[in-house]
C-alpha cells in the first residue's frame, strides 16, 4: 500500500492488519519511553489547510514516537494564504525530500490530487464531507478493545452523516469488519442517496438506543440550523441528542463514542459524555498508536497490504 | 541434532546460567520472537529443576529496531511483553539460531527503551557463524557451521538444515 | 481569388442522402458535383478516397474566451480547434469578460471571427452583464447578425424577465437559448446529485434543477409563442418535458453535448476536475435517454459547450476548480463512437440541424450541390486515433478524454472555398 486515501483501500484484511500492528504500538506508548527508531531518517510532513490541532498533533506524535522527522505546513503560517496553488506547495514540499505528507483539507477530494503531484505516501487526514480513514481505523481499534470483534455488533451512527468524513469511513470500517450499521438521523442531514450503503436509516432514536452494542455521535455543527437542515438545535436535542434521560435506554455494556470536539449539551449531555460506556478518551489515546501503525505500515514495513 | 540432543543441550546451558551468576538472583529471561520463545520457555523449566526457582520470562519483537526497514517486509510477529522491571537485572536474552548477530543488535538498542539492566547475556541453540556485528554467544547449544544460503530451523523435534529450495518443497 | 479546389473519390452524403461523387469547387462555391470529375490543371486536388464529404459541421455552443480569458482560448485558437474537428461554423457564447452583451463587443468578436478557421457567429447575453436583472440590447445586437441569445454559464432566473424576454425578442426573429438551472436548486452542488456525490462527499445538483426551468420555460414558450431553445440538456426528466412540448406541436428545440452521451458522474471518483462540467455528467439513465432522445429527434443538435480553461484552474480542489470541458476536436468522433446511429443522422444531429437553428441553412448545413456555399468537410469516417491533449488545438488542455481510443478523424475542411484543414493539419 502505497497511500492511505480511503478504508476502502484497505479492505477487510488490510483493516485487520492495522489493528493487529496497532496492538504493538500501544504497549510502544506504554512505556517509559514511548518510541521506536523504526522510521529513522524518514520526513513526515502534515499539510493541514483546516484547522484541526486535535489530529495533526495525533499524526505528529505518532510520526515523533516512530523517531520520524517532522514538519508541519499549516495555513496560518505558509504561503497558502498568498494564494500558492495546492499543487506548487505540493512539489515545494515534496523538492524538501519528504517520505510522507499527511493532507487535510476542505474539499473531499484533495489527497487523490495530491497522491497524482507526488512520489511521497499521502495519507489523508480528513478530506471535506468525504472520508477521515485514521479515525475509522482507532475507532475500530477502540470498539475491539472493548468487545473483542465488531462482527455482529449493532452500531448506531447518530447525527449529521450528510457533512460527516467520519461516517463515510466508518460505514465503510465498520460494515467491512462484520458490524450492522444504522443510521439515526433526520432526513435533511442524510446522504441523497443510500445506495450501495451496507446500511439500516432510523429515525428514532429511542428505538434503536436500547438495541445497540455502540452508539457513535457525530458531531452537530451550529450552521445547520442556518441552512434549513434543521427547525433547531434545541428541536435537534430533543429528537436526536443523547440525553441524561435517554442514556437510561443504553445497555449494561454499550458503548458510547464521538469523534471529537464534543458539543456538550446538543448531541451528548455532559454527564453521559463521562459514563463508563463513554470510550471518549480511549479514542484519542488510541489514535496515536493507530497513526503509528499507518505510518509504519506505509514507510516501514516494506510489505504490501490491502489493495 | 534430535530431541533428545535438544534436550541436554538447555539443560547444559541451563546450568552454566547458573553457574555463571553464581544462582539465579535477579536473573530474568527474554526470548527473541519468535523462534527464541518456546526456547526461553524451556529454559525456564529446566532452571527450576535445577534451582526450584521460576525465573521471570518476557518475549521480545525486534521489528521496530532492525536495520533493514523499509529493504524487505518487516512486520512484528507479536507484541512485545516485559512484564517486570528490567533496570538492575541480568537479562539472558534466548534465540533459537544465531546468525549476523543483527537481530541480537536490534534487540540490545529494544532492551535498552524497556530500562537499564545490571548486564545482558545471550544464549542461542545454534550459532552458524557468518557474524556481521561483533556479538558473540554467552551459551551456545551447538556450533553448527552452514553455508550462508542454507536455512537452520529449530523445533522441538530437533534441528534441520537445509537450503531455501528444500524448506519450500517442505511446505 | 482562391484556387479551385476538387475534393476526389469520396461519397458525398448530406440532408438528401448519399452518392459518391467528386465536388469541385469555384471562388467559394460548389460548381459541381459528379461522379469522376474533370478537374481543372489548376485545382487543388484534395484526396477523398474512402471518405465521406459533408457539409460542415455547426457547434451551437463554444465558449471561446475572448475578450478577457484568451490564457484559456482566443477566437483564433478556438476555431482553428473547430475546424480540425469538422466545423465551418460556431456561435460563440457570450460569458465572456466583458460579457456580450452589447454591440460593441459583438462587432469585437466578430471582428477577432473575420480571419478565422471557421464561420464565427456569436450568441448575446439575454440580460445586461448576464445578471438576470435588465434585458440587454437585443435589437442593436440583432442588427448586427446576432441570432440567438442567451446568458449561457446562468439561467435567467427570474420568471417573469424570462417572460419579457421572450414577447422581446419576437419581434427581432432571434431565438432565445436557455441554460437550464434552477440556481437555488443547484446552490452548492459541484457533480450530479445521487449515488456517487452522497459516497463522494461532494454536494450534488439534483435533476429537478435542469427540469424545473425547462418546465417554466416550456410553459413561457406556449404563453408568448417565442420559440426557445434548450441547451445541454442532460436529464431523462428535462428530455420527457421536451418531447411532450414537441408533441404539442410548442417552438421547441434542444441540443445535447458528447459528454453527456459518453460519460457517467461515475468519473468524478478520480476527484478530477476535468470531469467536472456544469450540467455535470449524470448516471447511466441520464445517458441512454439522452442517446434516445438523439435518436428520436427529440433533441435536434449535438453542441459541444466546448469550454477551455487553463491547467491551473483544473487542479483546483474539485469543488473550487470551475466546469467544463474541451469538445470541438472530438465530437464527432464521440457522436460516431457513442451513438449508434448511421453516419446521415449523426451529420443531421451536428450540421444541417443545428445550422437551421442558428439560421445559418443558407451557408452552413445545406446540400451539397451546384451553387451552393463551399463549407465542407472531408471525413474519414473509419479513421482510428488517440486522444493526445498536447496536439490539440486548443490553448487548453482540459480534455477528460487523454488516451481514449477514438473512431473517425476530419481530413479535410474547407470554409468558404478555401482549404483551412488539410490532411488533418490546419492551415492558418
Amino acid at each position: 500500500m502505497r497511500h492511505l486515501l480511503s478504508v476502502a483501500d484497505l479492505g477487510p484484511d488490510g483493516i485487520e492488519e492495522v489493528l493487529r500492528l496497532t496492538d504493538n504500538f500501544v504497549e510502544v506508548s506504554a512505556r517509559a519511553i514511548p518510541r521506536v527508531p523504526a522510521l529513522r531518517g524518514k520526513t513526515v510532513v502534515s499539510l493541514f489547510y483546516e484547522d484541526s490541532t486535535r489530529t495533526r498533533l495525533s499524526f505528529e506524535t505518532a510520526a515523533k514516537r516512530l523517531n520520524a522527522d517532522t514538519m508541519n505546513f499549516s495555513v496560518s503560517s505558509s504561503s497558502v494564504n498568498k494564494g500558492e496553488s495546492v499543487r506548487d506547495t505540493v512539489t515545494t514540499i515534496a523538492a524538501m525530500g519528504v517520505d510522507a505528507i499527511v493532507v487535510r483539507h476542505s474539499s473531499a477530494g484533495v489527497p487523490w490530487q495530491v497522491a497524482r503531484w507526488t512520489d511521497a505516501a499521502v495519507l489523508n487526514a480528513g478530506d471535506g464531507w468525504h472520508e477521515h480513514p485514521t479515525q475509522a481505523l482507532l475507532d475500530c481499534y477502540t470498539i475491539r478493545e472493548r468487545r473483542g470483534s465488531l462482527a455482529g455488533l449493532r452500531v448506531a451512527i447518530v447525527g449529521d452523516v450528510k457533512h460527516s468524513r467520519v461516517a463515510r469511513s466508518n460505514v465503510l470500517a465498520f460494515s467491512l469488519l462484520g458490524a450492522d450499521v444504522t443510521l439515526v438521523a433526520p432526513p435533511t442531514l442524510l446522504p441523497p442517496s443510500l445506495a450501495g450503503w451496507p446500511v439500516a436509516v432510523s429515525h428514532d432514536l429511542d428505538d434503536v438506543l436500547p438495541k445497540a452494542d455502540v452508539v457513535y455521535l457525530l458531531r452537530m455543527q451550529r450552521e445547520r440550523q442556518t441552512e434549513a437542515l434543521l427547525p433547531s438545535l434545541r428541536e435537534y436535542t430533543a429528537l436526536y441528542g443523547l440525553t441524561r434521560d435517554r442514556a437510561k435506554l443504553l445497555g449494561d455494556d454499550t458503548i458510547v463514542m464521538h469523534p471529537g470536539p464534543m458539543n456538550r449539551g446538543v448531541e451528548i449531555a455532559a454527564e453521559v459524555a463521562d459514563l463508563p460506556g463513554a470510550v471518549i478518551t480511549r479514542q484519542v489515546a488510541n489514535g496515536v498508536a493507530v497513526r503509528m501503525a499507518v505510518l509504519f505500515l506505509i514507510l516501514g514495513s516494506g510489505g504490501d497490504l490491502g489493495g | 541434532m534430535d530431541a533428545e540432543d535438544l534436550r541436554r543441550a538447555i539443560t547444559r546451558i541451563a546450568h552454566e546460567i547458573v553457574e555463571h551468576n553464581q544462582g539465579l538472583a535477579g536473573c530474568v529471561l527474554i526470548g527473541l520472537q519468535t523462534g527464541g520463545v518456546p526456547l526461553s520457555g524451556r529454559l525456564a523449566e529446566a532452571l527450576k529443576q535445577i534451582e526450584g526457582v521460576d525465573v521471570p520470562i518476557g518475549t521480545l519483537d525486534v521489528a521496530f529496531y532492525r536495520d533493514d526497514i523499509g529493504l524487505r517486509p518487516v512486520l512484528p510477529e507479536a507484541v512485545t511483553d516485559i512484564p517486570f522491571e528490567l533496570t538492575g537485572k541480568a537479562v539472558v536474552l534466548v534465540d533459537d539460531v544465531l546468525f549476523t548477530g543483527r537481530t541480537v543488535r536490534a534487540a540490545l538498542d529494544a532492551l535498552n527503551d524497556y530500562g537499564r539492566p545490571r548486564s545482558v547475556q545471550l544464549a542461542v541453540m545454534i550459532d552458524r557463524g557468518h557474524r556481521e556485528l561483533p556479538i558473540r554467544p554467552d551459551y551456545v547449544g551447538k556450533n553448527l557451521p552452514t553455508r550462508r544460503d542454507e536455512m537452520v530451523d529449530v523445533t522441538a523435534d530437533g534441528v534441520d538444515v537445509g537450503t531455501m529450495e528444500k524448506r519450500a518443497a517442505q511446505r | 481569388m482562391a484556387a479551385d479546389i476538387v475534393l476526389r473519390g469520396g461519397a458525398v452524403v448530406d440532408a438528401t442522402g448519399g452518392r459518391r461523387a467528386d465536388v469541385l469547387v469555384h471562388d467559394g462555391v460548389v460548381t459541381a458535383v459528379d461522379g469522376d470529375l474533370e478537374a481543372p490543371a489548376s485545382a487543388l486536388v484534395l484526396d477523398a478516397g474512402g471518405c465521406v464529404v459533408a457539409p460542415g459541421l455547426v457547434d451551437l455552443h463554444a465558449h471561446l474566451r475572448q475578450p478577457g480569458r484568451e490564457e484559456a482560448e482566443t477566437v483564433e485558437s478556438g476555431s482553428r480547434a473547430a475546424a480540425l474537428g469538422g466545423y465551418t461554423a460556431l456561435v460563440a457564447m457570450p460569458n465572456t469578460d466583458p460579457p456580450i452583451d452589447s454591440a460593441a463587443v459583438v462587432r469585437e468578436v466578430l471582428e477577432l471571427g473575420a480571419g478565422a478557421c471557421c464561420d464565427v457567429r456569436v450568441a448575446g447575453a439575454i440580460t445586461k452583464g448576464r445578471r438576470g436583472e435588465e434585458l440587454a440590447p437585443m435589437g442593436e445586437m440583432a442588427a448586427l447578425g446576432v441570432r440567438i441569445f442567451t446568458d449561457d454559464g446562468n439561467g435567467v432566473q427570474d420568471a417573469r424577465l424570462m417572460r419579457r424576454a421572450f414577447e422581446y425578442s419576437s419581434a427581432l426573429g432571434v431565438l432565445l437559448a436557455q441554460h437550464c438551472e434552477d440556481d437555488e436548486l443547484a446552490e452548492g452542488g459541484h457533480m450530479h446529485e445521487g449515488e456517487w456525490s452522497s459516497r463522494l462527499g461532494i454536494p450534488g445538483i439534483p435533476v429537478e434543477a435542469e427540469a424545473m426551468m425547462v418546465a417554466r420555460d416550456v410553459a413561457l414558450a406556449e404563453l408568448t409563442g417565442a420559440p426557445v431553445h434548450f441547451l445541454h440538456l442532460s436529464t431523462a426528466m428535462a428530455i420527457a418535458m421536451v418531447r411532450a412540448a414537441k408533441a404539442a406541436d410548442l417552438p421547441v428545440t434542444a441540443e445535447a453535448t458528447p459528454h453527456h452521451f459518453t460519460l457517467t458522474d461515475e468519473a468524478v471518483a478520480s476527484y478530477d476536475p476535468l470531469f467536472k462540467v456544469n450540467p455535470p455528467l449524470r448516471p447511466r439513465a441520464d445517458i441512454d435517454a439522452v442517446k434516445a432522445a438523439l435518436a428520436d429527434g427529440t433533441i435536434d443538435a449535438i453542441a459541444t459547450d466546448h469550454a477551455p480553461h487553463p491547467q491551473e484552474a483544473k487542479e483546483l480542489p474539485f469543488d473550487q476548480a470551475p466546469p467544463g470541458m474541451l469538445g470541438l476536436e472530438t465530437a464527432l468522433a464521440l457522436a460516431i463512437d457513442e451513438l449508434d446511429l448511421p453516419l446521415e443522422r449523426v451529420l443531421a444531429l451536428l450540421s444541417w440541424q443545428p445550422a437551421h437553428i442558428a439560421g445559418l441553412a443558407g451557408q452552413h448545413g445545406g446540400p451539397i450541390a451546384e451553387g451552393a456555399a463551399a463549407n465542407l468537410c472531408v471525413i474519414d469516417a473509419d479513421a482510428r486515433w488517440v486522444v493526445e491533449p498536447e496536439r490539440l488545438a486548443s490553448r487548453s488542455r482540459n480534455t477528460p478524454y487523454a488516451g481514449r481510443k477514438l473512431t473517425g478523424k476530419v481530413r479535410h475542411t474547407v470554409l468558404r472555398g478555401e482549404p483551412v484543414v488539410v490532411d488533418g493539419e490546419a492551415q492558418r
